[in-house]
């Protein structure tokens, strides 16, 4: 693959932008069929340029001016905002708090630097594929209650370029939802709760919600791979100690014992699990037995999810679609058929891509008499891009049906009368 | 509603008319009261009330809601104020009409600043609450259905298909099987305290919860509607104050302003505070909240936005400029190798709004103490919160110890913290730092925290005592009011000195 360097992004953005971007799908997702008027012209857009200069306000008319200004502007980074009431772009002209954010997607926003405690791999903005695997984790859980909790049907999942996953749910009814429900969808996902100072993050009670019963039974299938193994998060004295500080205190005197005697992290996990129901049936109060083994596995596979992103409903989160100018990767849908198999450091970069674009071009030469229009609409079709615009275009699909859906029962109702 | 001038203009209606008006003990307020009172039942009514939300208030601190001896006490507390509360007492209309029309006059009195309204709004939660436990099982359906609130209940079949899950997921449900319980089937954004805290089960888009916690959910439906109300009613008070109505306004202000404290928004201090005081006084006059989040910025030269609000808003409440404020941000966030261009671009913009300098221009308002204790709580990589609530007990104390607060404190202030006394602890704190025996204030702000210190630190000699004591003389409305904003700003008066104080400091 390509490398990338960021010191040819203006050059390749260019390209990128003139050739490659999914305008129409793109188009065809924010448009949500017209159903809406103005939906799409209300719309906020936000463009980071070179050197960090960061335009908020824009909205468009339709698909053709979102292309002309993004070809002019070369954005580094687009942001996605609200619908609001008025043209975003002309802000300025709506009488002072009339101006007002409506709708926007139900967004999550899962970052790995959130999970710097429990990663011994790396650290702040680095991943690495052992620990790849607590988004997969975080995107399971989450988009199970999404779609099985809360009924939503649209979720789609979006690789963010470098170290986290967004999701956007973009049912009509949740676009809808006050930030008050927002929040509350938030807290009904989060387990994990306390900042620096509190060592233990988690706390079940005696009745288990089948929401966490269900994130468990998630975990238990990539806990020993991930965390015993991977992570190796028994290791040694230093990294057992951390987990100790989740313990019971009556407890560690035996544990530290066993600990040492024990060659792996797996032989300790499975110390741990004897230890705590040995102490489970003669102490009543303290919870130990599998309490403690699920609080552990929670604290540390658990999705972390910023509850700031998700509230406020004019809040900008990244475009699908976008690059990250630090990796020069796209941030691209997830097939949610094959969550596992997603490797970030598969997903095509820029330059990848627009070398892919490239070669084709100059084998197609002779070819002169191709019009711009064609050569523009299968630009992606031929570079590594292609199957991630294909998940794009099947999560379009399925909104297209649930809307049809809809209309069909209006008119039927309609009929009834 | 009509407010005449003096005389008792009160429309007397027939029997049956009058059982008509009001069918329940409990009401949700959903149509304001249409006849004319004179100024004098206003004033007593809105006293009455207000007596009656405090009350409320202090029964819930004093006692475990719901309690045998909590009931007990706020049914003798409506009795005694003479308030509705059950159903089945003959001639109930008169105790009704007042707790219709009082509810309304508070709407105009507490409507104006969001902690006003956060009050009123949780003492008025309370009370429905009290009243709904004591509404008789077979007028809940009669309520719900005047109310407007329609809940359907699922067949024995769905409630045997999810009887497990169900019971798993409701704390208020014990025993192994549903039996008689009646399960409603609402969508679950109706059901949002339940299911936020996940005490109810969610499946595919819908919340289904007993009877026992249905009134977690009229309760969610009452906050929504008192405070979509709440919000109108401030902007429909420039038209009800018009001329005719001008004495309500001081009255309005007094009804507000007797039961909460400061807001600290006020600018009166921009300017007293040089930068390079900023690490002394973090020690010495700081709460430990601010404390902390100080400590964490000079160190890692960042904070997240959650540490930012709270921090930044403190330090405009104690007085930093915009200016200064700019100036000590990006200082910081370029020491953390942030790039000047980047700050300026990204963060600058946030500085400016919270000084209302940009975007809504809205001015914000620090937070105060329950502000921080319940709303927010921090997560991993965040400094901000009240580590009073928020930091497990062994770290807080070494973080007294690092403060140098003597053992026999410290364990004083860890009781506390066990009994979820949070600002009392925090008082206790205070009282160490300063080598006082007491206080002398209740604590409900960090802002006050800091004030307090910094008028013991400067013996007395209070510089800023202007802006600490709440205006207790409405201020007579100086201009005629012409247009709404205006009005408002005139409505309450320590707003009023927020714009000036504004207007003062970024004008010229
Ligand atoms: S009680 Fe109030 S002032 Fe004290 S630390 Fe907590 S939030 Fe800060
Ligand atoms: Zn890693």
């Amino acid at each position: 693959m390509e490398t990338f360097d960021s010191a040819d992004l203006p050059e390749l953005l260019k390209l990128y932008y003139r050739r490659l971007f999914p305008y129409a799908q793109y188009y065809r997702w924010l448009n949500y069929g017209g159903v809406t008027k103005n939906y799409f012209q209300n719309r906020e857009f936000s463009f980071t340029l070179k050197d960090d200069i960061y335009i908020r306000y824009q909205s468009f008319n339709n698909q053709s001016e979102l292309e002309k200004e993004i070809q002019k502007m070369n954005p580094y980074k687009i942001d996605i905002g609200a619908v609001y009431s008025h043209r975003p772009s002309q802000h300025n002209t709506v009488k002072l708090g009339a101006f007002q954010a409506q709708e926007k997607e139900l967004v999550f926003d899962i970052d790995m630097t959130d999970y710097d405690d429990v990663r011994r791999c790396c650290s702040s903005a680095d991943i690495c594929s052992k620990c790849w695997t607590l988004m997969t984790m975080a995107i399971r859980i989450i988009d199970r209650a999404l779609k099985e909790d809360f009924g939503f049907k649209h979720r789609l999942w979006v690789y963010s370029g470098r170290r986290g996953v967004h999701c956007w749910v973009c049912d009509e009814s949740v676009r809808k939802l006050s930030s008050a429900v927002r929040s509350g969808i938030v807290e009904y996902l989060s387990l994990v709760k306390g900042g620096a100072d509190i060592k233990k993050k988690v706390h079940l009670s005696e009745k288990i919600h089948p929401f966490v019963r269900r994130s468990i039974n998630i975990i238990k299938k990539y806990f020993e791979e991930y965390a015993l193994v991977g992570q190796d998060i028994l290791e040694d004295r230093e990294s057992w100690d951390k987990i100790l500080a989740l313990v019971p205190e009556m407890m560690h005197d035996e544990l530290q014992r066993d600990f040492q005697k024990c060659q792996s992290s797996l032989q300790r996990w499975e110390h741990l699990k004897d230890t705590a129901s040995k102490y489970q049936s003669n102490n009543k109060n303290d919870k130990c037995g599998p309490w403690l083994e699920w609080e552990i596995m929670l604290q540390y596979c658990f999705p972390r999810l910023d509850i700031n992103v998700s509230k406020g409903i004019n809040h900008l989160l990244k475009s699908p679609f976008s690059v990250h100018p630090k990796t020069g990767r796209i941030s691209v849908p997830i097939d949610l058929q094959k969550v596992d198999q997603f490797d970030p450091f598969a997903v095509p970069t820029i330059s990848s891509i627009c070398h892919e674009l490239n070669i084709i071009s100059t084998n197609e030469e002779e070819n002169e008499a191709e019009s711009d229009v064609k050569r523009k609409t299968r630009g992606y079709k031929k570079t590594g891009l292609a199957p991630y615009v294909k998940v794009f275009e099947q999560f379009l699909e399925k909104l297209d049906e649930s809307r049809k859906g809809e209309l069909l029962k209006k008119s039927d109702l309609q009929k009834d009368f | 509603m009509q407010f005449s001038g003096g005389k008792m203009r009160k429309q007397r209606l027939a029997g049956d008319q009058r059982s008509a008006c009001y069918p329940h003990s409990l009401q949700f307020y959903l149509q304001p009261p249409s006849e004319n009172i004179s100024l004098i039942e206003f004033e007593n009514l809105a006293i009455d009330r207000v007596k009656l939300l405090k009350s409320v208030e202090n029964l819930g601190v004093s006692h475990m809601k719901g309690t045998d001896e909590y009931q007990n006490k706020l049914e003798a507390e409506l009795r005694r104020l003479k308030f509705s509360y059950r159903e089945n007492l003959e001639d109930e209309y008169e105790p009704r009409r007042r707790d219709h029309i009082s509810h309304f006059i508070l709407r105009l009195a507490y409507c104006q600043s969001e902690d006003l309204r956060r009050w009123f709004i949780q003492q008025e939660m309370d009370l429905l609450r009290f009243r709904f436990s004591i509404l008789p099982k077979d007028k809940i359906q009669d309520f719900l259905k005047d109310s407007h609130l329609q809940f359907e209940a699922i067949s024995d079949e769905g409630k045997n298909l999810r009887e497990q899950e169900i019971i798993a997921s409701s704390p208020s449900l014990s025993g192994p099987h549903l039996d008689m319980e009646t399960i409603y089937k609402i969508p679950f954004a109706d059901a949002l305290d339940l299911f936020r805290g996940r005490r109810v089960y969610l499946e595919d888009g819908f919340a289904y919860v007993p009877l026992k916690d249905i009134v977690a959910i009229i309760l969610n439906e009452f906050r929504a509607k008192l405070s979509k109300a709440l919000a109108v009613t401030l902007h429909s008070i420039p038209l009800l104050l018009s001329d005719e109505n001008q004495r309500l306004q001081p009255l309005l202000n007094h009804t507000g302003h007797s039961y909460t404290g400061q807001d600290y928004s006020t600018q009166r201090n921009a300017g007293k505070i040089s930068l390079d005081q900023i690490d002394l006084l973090s020690t010495k006059s700081f709460p430990p909240c601010m404390r902390q989040l100080h400590k964490a910025l000079r160190e890692n030269h960042h904070l997240r936005h959650g540490g930012r609000m709270q921090y930044g808003l403190f330090l405009k409440g104690i007085g930093l400029t915009l200016e200064q404020a700019l100036q000590f941000w990006k200082q910081e966030f370029v020491r953390g190798k942030m790039d000047p261009d980047k700050f300026e671009k990204g963060y600058s913009y946030n500085i400016r709004h919270s000084f209302g300098k940009e975007g809504k221009r809205t001015d914000y308002t620090p937070f105060s103490c329950l502000k921080i204790i319940l709303t927010n709580p921090p997560s991993q990589g965040d400094y901000h919160g009240c580590p009073f609530r928020h930091s497990d007990p062994e770290l807080l104390k070494q973080k007294l110890q690092s403060y140098a607060i003597s053992p026999g404190g410290i364990n004083q202030i860890l009781d506390l913290v066990k009994g979820t006394h949070y600002q009392v602890a925090c008082q206790k704190y205070f009282e160490m730092l300063h080598n006082v025996d007491d206080c002398g204030f209740s604590l409900t702000h960090p802002n006050q925290f800091f004030f307090e210190s910094q008028r013991i630190l400067n013996g007395g000699k209070d510089i800023k005592k202007e802006s600490i004591q709440p205006e207790t003389q409405p201020k007579p409305s100086a201009q005629k009011t012409k247009d709404a904003s205006s009005a408002l700003a005139s409505l309450n008066s320590s707003l009023e000195m927020d714009m000036e104080g504004l207007e003062d400091y970024f004008s010229g």
